[in-house]
């Protein structure tokens, strides 16, 4: 009984995982084939990116300033406050500015996307679009999986960005520490390679991002309960896969 | 114009259609009724391609669409519209976009070739000057108005009604009952309507078609349809109250 639970539950995984690769590749495919939709990448942009600018921007900051505020205290055991700079700027492009941001931009952007194709799916829109010969994949998805390989890179630059002068406003301005060490610090630790891996890191994670969750929206049930799971399902699924497929890369990459 | 033979569809383990066939005249106003979970909607939505059939085929215009996908089968579509239950208009776009939309997207018209031809639509259906209005801002009649419009713009061979008027209280319902009426007569499009508007859909329906446990049980002209001798479906039919006949179109 078990074993046929357990198989049975397995290959519904292994379904579940062949639809969404038809998924993602059939929306690639639909990118393709004209129209281009660019209006419609735009607006995405706008939607993923900018709009998830200022929440990006806020925890880019704080997460940089506490970063300092720990890295200060710890590095002046060792007489090494020098340090410091390196120690943020590396610590906010290898890992924290992708990780952080790609989980702030699943909160904000995709668990809206998710909703949105989600009641649009409810509502018959889906179908509807079908109805007059317009592919859904080419016409709602590819242009989010699109804006998502863009948006998530460049917001993820912004939050190195902030996060670097958050740790330099509470390590040289408010503790004291030297600027100009700072920064030379930064200029002397990171190396091209830390840069890429971070931009690697930040297209596969907007790609993860809006991939599921468009997924979930596009084959929710069809109920407000089936919607509200679906929602859930994509936030968690992809901050999950953010965090394990991060321990990958990092793996490869160093 | 459309005809299904023997089509087969099981969903969530229940065998919904068990070898349906169904020939629907072109031109003509054609209602299928049925009681609710039969799968009339399901019925439908194998007309248009929306659902493919288990068993069994469906033909449009000669063409044998069941297996098609893709291009193929967007095609065909293209002879096709469709006003669903809920109207299914776009709620990020006004209702002016909504009945654009089908114009910009597969006929590539820009300016005022859309202007001319929604504002003529809206006109058509009773929505005149409330083009710049979002779905959300609407009442139901008016959703169903703006559902139809948008099926219309494209000028379409056929139009599928789910539903047309639930929802809606019976002066609304007559009006849109009545709104059909005189777009297929105007249009002269095939029309296929699913309803539970009974007896009202026999005063304005061509032929009425019965799903019954998965098959059609009588598929008759209006007027032949109400004199059956079905014990069954006679009581279907007469539960609402008398049932008034189509007038001749003047």
């Amino acid at each position: 009984m078990m074993i046929e639970r357990a198989g049975t539950w397995g290959v519904s995984v292994i379904l579940e995982m062949g639809r969404m690769l038809l998924f993602v590749l059939s929306s690639f495919a639909w990118l393709t084939r004209p129209p281009l939709r660019f209006v419609q990448i735009v607006k995405q942009l706008h939607f993923i990116g900018y709009k998830s600018t200022f929440v990006v921007v806020l925890t880019a900051g704080f997460t940089g300033m506490v970063l300092a505020l720990q890295g200060y205290y710890t590095l002046r055991k060792f007489g090494s406050e020098g340090l410091l700079g390196s120690a943020v700027a590396l610590s906010m492009i290898r890992e924290l500015g992708p990780v952080l941001a790609a989980l702030m931009v699943t909160a904000r952007a995709g668990s809206a996307m998710t909703a949105e194709i989600g009641i649009m799916r409810i509502t018959e829109q889906i179908d509807a679009l079908d109805t007059m010969a317009i592919n859904p994949l080419q016409y709602l998805i590819a242009p989010k999986l699109v804006a998502g390989l863009i948006g998530v890179p460049l917001l993820v630059a912004i939050f190195d960005v902030v996060g670097i002068y958050g740790g330099y406003l509470v390590g040289v301005e408010l503790l004291g520490g030297n600027g100009g060490a700072y920064w030379n610090s930064i200029a002397s630790a990171v190396e091209w390679k830390d840069v890429y891996g971070g931009m690697l890191k930040s297209v596969s994670f907007g790609l993860i991002i809006s991939w599921i969750c468009c997924y979930k929206g596009f084959f929710t049930r069809h109920s407000a309960e089936g919607l509200g799971a679906a929602t859930t399902e994509a936030v968690v699924l992809s901050s999950v896969l953010i965090l394990v497929w991060d321990y990958f890369l990092t793996s490869v990459l160093l | 114009m459309i005809k299904l033979v023997g089509v087969e569809k099981t969903l969530g383990g229940q065998r919904v259609l068990q070898g349906v066939d169904l020939d629907i005249p072109p031109g003509k106003l054609t209602t299928i009724i049925g009681r609710s979970g039969e799968g009339k909607s399901v019925l439908l939505k194998h007309m248009i391609g929306l659902l493919q059939p288990d068993r069994g085929q469906v033909f449009v215009g000669g063409i044998e669409i069941s297996r098609l996908r893709g291009k193929a089968l967007n095609e065909v579509r293209k002879r096709f519209a469709m006003l669903f239950q809920g109207a299914a208009l776009f709620d990020s776009l006004t209702v002016f976009e909504n009945v654009a939309f089908p114009l910009r997207e597969k006929l590539r018209l820009k300016g005022a070739e859309v202007s001319r031809r929604v504002d003529e639509k809206l006109e058509q259906v009773g929505l005149a000057g409330m083009g710049h209005k979002f779905p959300a801002e609407l009442s139901g009649g008016m959703k169903k108005r703006a559902g139809l419009a948008r099926a219309l713009v494209m000028e379409p061979e056929i139009i599928l009604f789910d539903e047309p008027t639930t929802g809606l209280d019976p002066l609304m319902a007559k009006a849109i009952h009545d709104l059909i009426v005189a777009m297929q007569q105007r249009f002269k499009f095939t029309a296929v309507m699913v309803s539970h508007e009974i007896p009202e859909i026999f005063g304005i329906s061509d032929w009425v078609a019965m799903l019954r446990k998965g098959k059609i049980g009588l598929m008759a002209p209006s007027a032949e349809f109400i004199k059956t001798n079905d014990p069954e479906i006679h009581e279907f039919i007469s539960v609402s109250g008398p049932v008034g006949l189509k007038q001749a179109a003047g």
